[in-house]
């Protein structure tokens, strides 16, 4: 059963051949059939695979299947070939299942578009490099997956590609994550020249002999990887692609910018868990990067007008509370909540995208209103993924997965109270932008008419998600509710369980009942803000400081600005002046004396006997005079 | 005997092509077509020979040679011999020379059969190029390669060509005469140590020289490799040149020539002069990280498509000048790749740009814009060579760059970070084209077609020729790896200096018993 | 017969070939040219046949008789370029040629 590991990424990437040779000579019905459907069956087989896996579970808990050597020179190996454990097992079962209901909905979202074989193409190619980054067995297939879904995320944000904002959003996506891609490279080279390896396990044994923990080696090469995966993951401080990159399609937003490629860097840094380990100060530098960035991104939420923005800077938010989590050491915490985000926040833009489509492309917030009467199953998905997104308590996963990272960044080991504090501030701000959100496009007065209904094939998958928003919680109930963490003690072979700093269940209930309380509170404290005292916070909006920091947050912090400035225009500007080669100016230099050299010599050519006479005669007087007197 | 074939049939084939087009206009483009599908049979067939014999390897890398006496009083014999890398070369050459041929099928007009004449027997120089060893002789073919194409730039170039052309020839000239001081110079040496008077390679590796006088040697040969590859600062030939020839011209000087001079460092430069270059071999990595960084910058810049990817092939050919001196087997092997990849790559881009140029009459990026929707095929075709050109995995290039990279890590850490912004560069340039070239609005009402049978054909055989290269590169691996034996041994002797430097090394050395870097790694 | 001192021949000789000299690079008319070019050539002449006298050898009489003759024939095509160059530019004036400049 596990030798069918080849198939789940393979199938995507024979869907993206077949569409991309073939693809506009099908008709919509069959590109859809092979779209949506190579997708399908790799879910199935990733199904049939974890079943495998966990009822007859291989030697060691992991599963390595080689298809060819890649590369084979000067002691360099690398192979492409797949590595199956509890941890890869979790993100090909989210990646599949999650990319497969997506299909599905894109199936009817897309349909009035042209290039329908293309997009489904480019989303296939996208499940391809996904997995095959997750199932990377060594350091250079990551990277190999790792720049393929950077490419796709480039050709499915440009997909309207008439439209030069859109390619702008696009180009500026590719090019900020490269900033992160390189430094992901300098690391593998360092990697490889110390460690002898690419390959992932054995690079974990050899740095565990070689490099005691908090050297400078682990050190640099963990903080290169990070910074690939902050480029990746949309964290600081390269996050400000991430809102520009709504300029895609829903689905591809659903996809890519919430369920997977995001979080690639946080698969990243849980794969590499032992090398990280190794180097503690940068571990406390992911944590305080995930802490600084939930509370940078909510605040930015806070003010968007666009719907699908508001959810891009939530998705830079939460991806920050799993890079809090890996900082302080609960590797299963981040990926229950990685999984249980998926789900969600998939769900959160499929509704966005409803929306967006029955108002005839409208995004703005304000513009809409009532709408919970009008798309009724729309509405109801969405309030369950906004509720598991802002914690709601016990019925909600979002609450198991959420909170089980903010008490550990209380109680583990690397944690303490400034994260925790953090951590809270940031649930309560995502109750508040979240509501929001939520009132202001479903409650009070209608703003728009809906042009048209979703049908099931945007429904079916909606409604799927949101029953797992509220179940695959119960996959890891903490303790102190009386639950068994079954997520935990699954992926306890692949990550080292977190280690807590020796406190009480009763104190764990406790915590919780804050979490739960202070996302209630958001929620309260926003339905107050907006509904019964408007005018008030109209007032706080455009009041002095208000409106400072009203501007400020929906710059997203500015960073815009800063990279333009620094960066961006200087480049640009280089580029500009420097146009036409400042080197080629020295050889024209050379053939302007040449040919003024040849003006002047050709002058003595004046085409009168006498000058040349003259000539001779000196010539002849020198020539002699040397003669005689040397 | 079957080099001497491999470099005749071309020239029989030109001379044929001119005569025939005296008759007709219609006759040259199939004569040369045929002549290379000869020449690249024969290549392939060789090729695949040797590969299946390389177990079996005779007094070295050599795998066919051939040795006739020439003027023996001046010691010239007329000696060729082809190892993997020069093998894998000429089927380049072969392989470029078709597309060249397909892409001046029908944009040729006037002059047909000389046209022809000049295309085959720059193709035969390039052949002789890299089967020469005889240094006289290897200098022959030089000069052979330089005239024809000036005459294909100069008579069916674009506004500027003369300009062009003069420039690209007076560069490569001079840097060649200097070539001709050097080669002469060892001649002399080497008959004043050992009373032997030769022009040849095999013996005059042997010579003993005076480390100034090696230095000065070396620089010689140097000059003319480092024009033709080119290396900022004597770069200022590519753009105009590549810009002004015709398309065939571009496609073979983007993919053959510049090569040329990858060879001739690989061949020439470090084997004969090891030392010197070694001392050279900071400033030439200095050199090379410039080319990348600058080319990048220069081709973002410019608002004439060809002239920008004219640019990019100065950023990926200081890969190649990087990998060279970076002293090291990875970067060596990645050399190699880089050089292949990029070939098939740009050339494949001139092509696509001389098609676009044929149907829009333009180069100006400003006028263009929005060419996705009438032409998907040439949309698609040029986005794969542009992720080829930003180096995505899966892809050719991304292997030769990744090589090259991690090999100067080895040597020299701020040079390799330096040069992985290339990277980024290259991200930059290459979105760029599509962008300005295929997306956004349609600037002018543009009606065009997309790519013909024939262009698609080309173009699908080139994709498929990059995605292979960028997934099973091996082949080529472990073909070239015999040639490279030499420069290995010359580059490991560094490489183990440097490493003993490292205290990981010989902590390395001393827990695990066996040096992880001399062995081979086992997957479990 | 007292023979003069060779000095004072070749300073003659010299003297007249400077005179002939100056008259070529000076004037501009082709006839006073061919003149002064005369003077030059019955210069060197002199210097000959001083020599010769000098030597007590015969040969300087010999390089006489052998500059008359080239002279002779140089003048014979001289003046025929002389009437060419005439019938062209209806002038005499050196300066008038001066189409082949650079």
């Amino acid at each position: 059963m596990l030798e069918c590991l080849w198939l789940i990424p393979a199938l995507p990437f024979a869907g993206f051949l077949v569409l991309s040779l073939a693809g506009r000579r099908l008709s919509h019905r069959a590109i859809a059939l092979v779209g949506a459907g190579s997708i399908g069956l790799s879910a199935a087989v990733a199904g049939m695979v974890a079943l495998g896996f966990i009822a007859a579970p291989p030697r060691g808990h992991a599963f390595t299947q080689t298809l060819w050597i890649w590369l084979d020179t000067a002691q360099f190996r690398p192979a492409v070939a797949f590595y199956l454990d509890p941890l890869s097992l979790v993100m090909i079962l989210v990646v599949t299942f999650v990319g497969f209901l997506i299909h599905l909905y894109s199936t009817e979202f897309m349909i009035r578009e042209e290039g329908y074989s293309r997009f489904f193409a480019y989303m296939n190619l996208f499940i391809g490099f996904m997995l095959t980054l997750v199932l990377a067995d060594n350091f250079l297939l990551l990277y190999m997956g790792w720049e393929g879904v950077g490419l796709c995320s480039y050709l499915l944000i440009g997909f309207w590609y008439e439209e030069p904002q859109n390619g702008y959003a696009a180009r500026k996506a590719f090019i900020v994550t490269r900033f992160g891609d390189t430094a992901m490279a300098v690391g593998l080279f360092l990697i490889f020249t110390h460690l002898g390896t690419l390959q992932i396990q054995d690079t974990m044994l050899r740095a565990r002999e070689l490099w005691p923990a908090g050297s400078t080696l682990p050190t640099v090469a963990a903080l290169l990887l990070l910074g690939g995966a902050v480029g990746k993951s949309a964290q600081l401080p390269l996050q400000t692609w991430l809102p520009d990159a709504m300029a895609g399609p829903s689905p591809v937003s659903a996809l890519i910018h919430a369920a997977t490629m995001v979080t690639a860097g946080v698969y990243l840094i849980a794969r590499n868990h032992v090398l990280f380990s190794l180097a503690p100060a940068v571990l406390t530098l992911v944590a305080v990067v995930g802490a600084v960035t939930l509370l940078l991104a909510g605040f930015s939420a806070l003010t968007q007008h666009d719907i699908k923005r508001v959810l891009a800077y939530s998705t830079i938010s939460q991806i920050g509370y799993m890079f809090l989590a890996l900082g302080v050491g609960a590797w299963s915490a981040a990926i229950f909540h990685f999984m249980i985000h998926a789900f969600f926040k998939a769900l959160l833009f499929l509704g966005a995208g409803a929306i967006i489509l029955a108002l005839d492309y409208e995004h703005n917030m304000f513009k809409m209103g009532g709408l919970r009467r009008q798309l009724p199953v729309t509405f109801w998905t969405f309030l369950i993924a906004s509720g598991a997104l802002s914690a709601v308590p016990l019925v909600t996963a979002g609450f198991y997965s959420k909170d089980l990272i903010i008490w550990q960044a209380y109680a583990s080991t690397r944690g303490g109270m400034w994260l925790w504090a953090a951590g809270i501030a940031g649930a309560l701000l995502t109750s508040m932008y979240t509501f929001r959100m939520v009132i202001l496009t479903f409650f009070g007065p209608p703003g728009m008419e809906v042009s048209r209904r979703p049908g099931w094939r945007m429904t079916l998958p909606m409604a799927v998600l949101a029953v797992l928003s509220l179940t695959a919680g119960f996959l890891d109930v903490p303790r102190s509710l009386g639950g068994i963490p079954v997520l935990s003690n699954f992926l306890k072979r692949a990550l080292p369980a977190a280690i807590s700093a020796g406190v009480r269940v009763g104190r764990e209930g406790l915590f919780e009942a804050i979490s739960g309380t202070v996302s209630l509170v958001g929620i309260l404290l926003i339905y107050l803000f907006i509904r019964r005292i408007p005018r008030f916070t109209e007032k706080l909006v455009h009041s002095g400081a208000g409106a400072f920091l009203h501007r400020l947050w929906f710059a997203g912090w500015g960073f815009d600005l800063l990279y333009d400035r620094i960066v961006v225009h200087p480049y640009v500007w280089l580029a500009r002046i420097n146009r036409n080669d400042v080197i080629d100016r020295f050889y024209r230099w050379i053939a302007w004396i040449n040919r003024l050299a040849s003006c002047g010599l050709s002058r003595t050519q004046t085409g009168r006997i006498r000058s040349y006479a003259l000539g001779i005669t000196l010539g002849a007087v020198i020539i002699l005079g040397l003669v005689v007197f040397l | 005997m079957i080099l001497i074939w491999l470099i005749m049939v071309p020239t029989a084939g030109g001379l044929l092509a001119w005569l025939l087009g005296r008759r007709h206009a219609g006759w040259p483009k199939w004569v040369a077509l045929v002549t290379l599908v000869i020449d690249l049979s024969l290549g392939a067939g060789l090729a695949a020979q040797c590969f299946g014999e390389m177990g079996i390897t005779l007094g070295g890398p050599w795998l066919v040679r051939i040795q006739l006496s020439w003027i023996p009083e001046l010691g010239i014999s007329f000696f060729l011999a082809a190892d993997g890398l020069s093998l894998v070369l000429v089927l380049l050459t072969g392989f470029l020379g078709i597309i060249a041929v397909a892409s001046s099928w029908i944009e040729i007009k006037e002059r047909t059969g000389f046209f022809y004449f000049n295309l085959l027997w720059v193709l035969a120089g390039i052949t002789g190029v890299f089967l020469a060893l005889d240094l006289f002789l290897f200098y022959f073919f030089w000069e052979m390669m330089l005239i024809p194409m000036y005459f294909i730039i100069v008579i069916w170039g674009h506004e500027n060509q003369v300009y062009a052309a003069t420039k690209f020839f007076l560069f490569t000239q001079i840097s060649g005469l200097l070539m001709l001081v050097s080669i002469l110079g060892l001649y002399f040496i080497h008959a004043h140590n050992t009373g032997v008077y030769t022009f040849n390679y095999l013996q005059l590796l042997s010579t003993h020289l005076r480390p100034t006088t090696a230095m000065w040697l070396m620089l010689g040969f140097l000059i003319a490799f480092v024009v033709k590859l080119p290396a900022v600062p004597f770069h200022s030939w590519l753009p105009d040149a590549h810009t002004e020839a015709p398309t065939a011209g571009s496609v073979i000087l983007a993919g053959l020539l510049l090569k040329t001079g990858a060879y001739g460092l690989l061949r020439f430069v470090v084997p004969l002069f090891p030392s010197a270059a070694f001392v050279f071999a900071p400033v030439a990595m200095v050199l090379g990280v410039v080319a990348i960084l600058y080319g990048a910058l220069l081709a973002f810049a410019q608002t004439d498509l060809k002239r920008l990817v004219a640019y990019t092939s100065v950023s990926h050919m200081g890969f190649v000048l990087l990998g060279v001196f970076a002293w090291n087997r990875l970067a060596l092997q990645g050399v190699v790749m880089q050089i292949i990849c990029h070939g098939i790559s740009t050339g494949a881009l001139f092509f696509l740009v001389g098609a676009l140029q044929e149907r829009l009459h333009t180069r100006d990026l400003n006028r263009m814009g929005g060419l996705w929707s009438a032409m998907p095929r040439m949309g698609g075709s040029a986005m794969v060579f542009a992720l080829a050109s930003l180096g995505l995995p899966g892809l050719g290039n991304f292997v030769g760059e990744f090589l090259v990279l991690l090999g100067t890590y080895r040597a020299n850490i701020p040079m390799a970070v330096l040069a992985s912004l290339g990277l980024i560069g290259s991200t930059v340039y290459s979105l760029w084209i599509m962008q300005r070239t295929f997306h956004g609005p349609m600037k002018e009402d543009w009606k065009p077609v997309d790519l013909s049978i024939r262009e698609t054909a080309v173009m699908g055989a080139m994709i498929a020729m990059i995605v292979w290269l960028g997934i099973f590169p091996q082949p080529v691996f472990t073909f070239v790896r015999p040639s490279l034996e030499k420069l290995e041994q010359i580059t490991d002797l560094a490489d183990s200096i440097r490493r003993i430097d490292r205290l990981e090394t010989a902590v390395f050395l001393s827990t695990t018993g066996a040096p992880a870097g001399f062995q081979r790694e086992d997957h479990p | 017969m007292t023979s003069t001192p060779l000095a004072q021949v070749l300073m003659l000789a010299g003297l007249l070939f400077s005179l002939g000299l100056v008259g070529v690079l000076v004037r501009r008319n082709i006839m006073f040219m061919l003149l002064s070019i005369e003077i030059m050539l019955n210069a060197a002449g002199l210097a000959f046949v001083a020599a010769g006298s000098r030597w007590g050898s015969p040969d300087g009489q010999v390089m006489f008789l052998f500059i008359i003759t080239m002279a002779a024939a140089e003048v014979s095509v001289g003046l025929a370029l002389v009437i060419q160059l005439y019938h062209r530019l209806k002038t005499l004036d050196t300066d008038a040629a001066r189409t082949l400049r650079g």
